[in-house]
């Protein structure tokens, strides 16, 4: 029978870190790209299904709760985005240092920030 | 042999490949359609916002002038294949049944495929039409 062995450290006992969760985040928004790409076909597919399809379609994605889906999209977006080029300057050996991955941290957690609100700040007010 | 550090085989070496012969060429596809993604993001996204909430014709017209249609295109393209590759490393990881692993792998692959199909084939109708 199988015996209570000690598991290998458990994700539950650390602290969360900031460089930890912005890693399973970036896997997390990834997936949710992947699902919210739904959106994207439903779009140009209304686009060439024809004019009625298309305001249908337009109706239920510029509603509220439309927008809601849409903003935690192009949050997901800019997160991926912005986290992403940081990985391809890892890739490239730059910033592997406890320092340098903690700045890199903060400035992806802005640019997503600042890239998020300024498109919404575009899309409501310009 | 005996002084090497290494744990590869001579062959492996030779060969300059993984131990599972392809893993390599994942990294860089996925490397590669990220780096082509940025610019295709950004321009599309600037592009959506400027016609956010486009009425049908003014929607189709933007998606159909030349520069439009070859971003989108390749946006749906690369972007369905950037994205089967991380769903690929998802599953991969966490889903440890070997029959449920495998039937989870094609699934998403044929979904994916299908999807940039679909959307490609949009586009297309529209910037042809």
């Amino acid at each position: 029978m199988a015996k209570e062995r000690p598991l290998s450290p458990h994700l539950m006992i650390y602290r969360p870190q900031l460089t930890s969760m912005m890693s399973i985040s970036h896997r997390l928004s990834g997936a949710a790209l992947a699902a919210g790409s739904l959106l994207l076909v439903w779009w140009v597919v209304a686009l060439a299904s024809g004019a009625g399809y298309y305001s249908l379609v337009q109706g239920i994605m510029l509603s509220i709760p439309g927008r809601l889906v849409l903003f935690g999209f192009s949050a997901a977006v800019f997160y991926h985005l912005s986290n992403g080029i940081r990985h391809l300057f890892w890739d490239f050996g730059i910033g592997l240092t406890i320092e340098g991955v903690y700045r890199s941290g903060y400035l992806v957690i802005g640019s997503t920030l600042v890239l998020t609100l300024g498109l919404w700040s575009l899309i409501v007010f310009g | 042999m005996a002084t090497s550090s290494s744990m590869r085989s001579a062959l492996g070496k030779a060969r300059s490949l993984g131990s599972a012969r392809t893993g390599v060429s994942h990294w860089w596809s996925q490397r590669l359609t990220a780096i082509g993604l940025i610019p295709l993001v950004l321009y599309l996204v600037a592009g959506l916002v400027l016609h956010a909430g486009a009425e049908y014709h003014a929607a189709r017209a933007w998606i159909s002038a030349p520069f439009n249609a070859t971003a989108a295109l390749l946006f749906f393209g690369v972007g369905f294949y950037h994205a089967s590759l991380g769903i690929q490393v998802i599953i991969e990881d966490y889903v440890s049944n070997e029959r449920r692993r495998l039937l989870a792998l094609v699934a998403s692959k044929m979904v994916m495929t299908g999807l940039a199909a679909l959307s490609l084939f949009s586009v297309l109708s529209v910037a042809l039409a």
